[in-house]
């Protein structure tokens, strides 16, 4: 829902407040403010040029608000180390954009930036959940798109995040494995009961996957509320 | 046929410079008829470069004359132009300039020292100066290289680097393959020397010191002495370059700040 000054609430985990972010002339971001509760699955809907992406990118400061700021549980994210910051709100985007080497490299890519070595059995789960079981020691030049961004969606996942954001993720291919890819993000989301931003030009995938739509138009905030509740073209 | 009308060398020097110069316009003209139109450009270019090298000829001339301080000072000065002109090469990156300027300070100015301790390189202001000069401006060339390429690597793989970010890497680590190619790619030039030297070039100074009555052997192995030093003063410019200019693509936030179409300009 849209926020006027509203405090942090404890069911709160995300939480932004008059979140701006214009570059040049453009206000591609126009002083948003809403929360969202945990378990959210929020679809962010609006034509090309709304703003859509550029509001996920303030959530994972890929971008520096220019106005206001986001809260998570509670705290100021200006206020936590951005590396930290990035492994709990995770981002999966457009194109999987693997790093050169195997599978397995790139699931033990997040927790070994904080020096952990995730077991081998953990690897193969977290393969297993995005349906790409056994593929640990494949090149990941040899695989196709959809299967790359199951790989990039395990790697999401290996840092634990708490909340999860999900740039498109599904627009880079081809419609037969788009459903694919859609319904795995949607089993994972219900298991780990994740709060889930994704941005979407599709309204009955909004539809299909979200408990709460958020509308944007020329980077200011149209429509807010749970999906049921909201009409969308 | 010249050298018998003008006795005089400054005076040939002159004669010759201006014949230069007209074949080079005639090139323009040439270029002209194409419809390539290069007139201001290489006018200007080719009076700065006249006078330009005029003045140095001059400066040389004291400096032959005066005492190694004197030549030490021309070096620093040097170093600071050559830091100038390679630091244009990444216009939209922060620091450009000092970045630079500790590149081609640390890279040539370690070769510099170390061979002039060692003996390798002369101490006489009559060899001190071409020579680092010659570093200097190798250096300046490869860290232009390193820059531009560090800059365009970044640009090209914003996705790839965002995605690491987004990971929660240490920018640092998100930019090592980009660290990786403007090295190698900034020091082809100078592998490519090393290789053709003697096959495809032979280069000037070497060709000076046979004319000056030098042994041509001892003269080719001091050649190789220099274009290896100069190897040496590159890839040292170029590493201390691109791993200090890293870190200044990003916010202190750890955001990308060279992405396509924010910081294309050159």
């Amino acid at each position: 829902m849209p926020t006027e000054g509203i405090p942090p609430h404890s069911k709160v985990i995300l939480q932004t407040d008059h979140l701006s972010h214009v570059s040049g002339d453009a206000h591609l971001v126009d002083d948003i403010s809403i929360q969202v509760e945990e378990g959210d699955i929020v679809a962010i809907v609006g034509p090309s040029g709304a703003g859509k992406s550029s509001f996920l990118r303030l959530l994972n400061r890929l971008d520096e608000p220019t106005a206001g700021t986001v809260w998570l549980e509670g705290i100021d994210y200006r206020m936590i180390p951005p590396q930290e910051l990035r492994r709990r709100v995770g981002m999966l985007m457009q194109s999987p954009y693997l790093f050169s080497g195997t599978v397995a490299d790139n699931i033990h890519f997040g927790p070994r930036q904080r020096g952990e070595e995730l077991p081998p059995e953990t690897v193969e789960q977290l393969l297993e959940r995005v349906g790409m079981a056994g593929y640990a020691d494949r090149d990941v030049s040899n695989l196709s798109g959809g299967e790359a961004q199951r790989v990039s969606l395990a790697r999401t996942l290996a840092n634990s995040p708490e909340v999860l954001l999900l740039d498109e993720p599904t627009s880079a291919l081809d419609e037969a494995t788009q459903r694919g890819v859609e319904d795995l993000i949607c089993s994972i989301i219900h298991q780990q009961d994740l709060t889930c931003l994704i941005v979407t030009h599709d309204t009955q995938q909004a539809a299909r996957m979200a408990t709460h739509v958020m509308a944007l138009e020329a980077g200011r905030l149209v429509k807010y509320g749970p999906v049921e509740e909201i009409h969308i073209a | 046929m010249l050298d018998h009308l003008f006795l005089d060398p400054r005076a040939l020097g002159l004669v010759q410079a201006a014949i230069a110069t007209l074949l080079a316009l005639g090139v323009v003209l040439l270029a002209r008829c194409q419809r390539i139109h290069l007139e201001r450009e290489t006018l200007v270019a080719l009076v700065r470069g006249f006078v330009q090298i005029v003045v140095v000829g001059s400066v040389l001339l004291l400096l032959l004359q005066g005492p190694l301080w004197a030549s030490v000072i021309a070096l620093l000065a040097m170093i600071l132009a050559a830091a100038s002109i390679a630091a244009r090469r990444a216009r939209g990156i922060p620091g450009a300039f000092w970045v630079s300027l500790l590149g081609i300070s640390f890279g040539s100015g370690l070769v510099i020292v170390s061979m002039t301790w060692l003996g390798v390189i002369d101490s006489a202001v009559s060899s001190l100066i071409p020579v680092g000069s010659m570093l200097i401006a190798n250096a300046m060339n490869t860290n232009g290289l390193a820059l531009d390429r560090f800059r365009s690597e970044v640009q090209a793989h914003a996705g790839q680097i965002e995605a690491g970010l987004a990971l929660g890497a240490e920018p640092k680590q998100t930019v090592v393959p980009q660290v990786q190619a403007a090295v190698e790619a900034s020091l082809i030039p100078r592998i490519d020397s090393l290789r053709s030297l003697g096959i495809v070039w032979i280069p000037g100074l070497m060709a000076g010191m046979i004319l000056a009555g030098t042994d041509p052997v001892y003269a080719a192995i001091y050649q190789f002495v220099v274009i290896a030093m100069i190897f040496a003063a590159s890839g040292l410019t170029s590493i201390v370059s691109t791993l200090l200019i890293r870190s200044r693509v990003f916010s202190p936030a750890q955001q990308l700040i060279l992405r396509p179409g924010i910081n294309s300009g050159r």
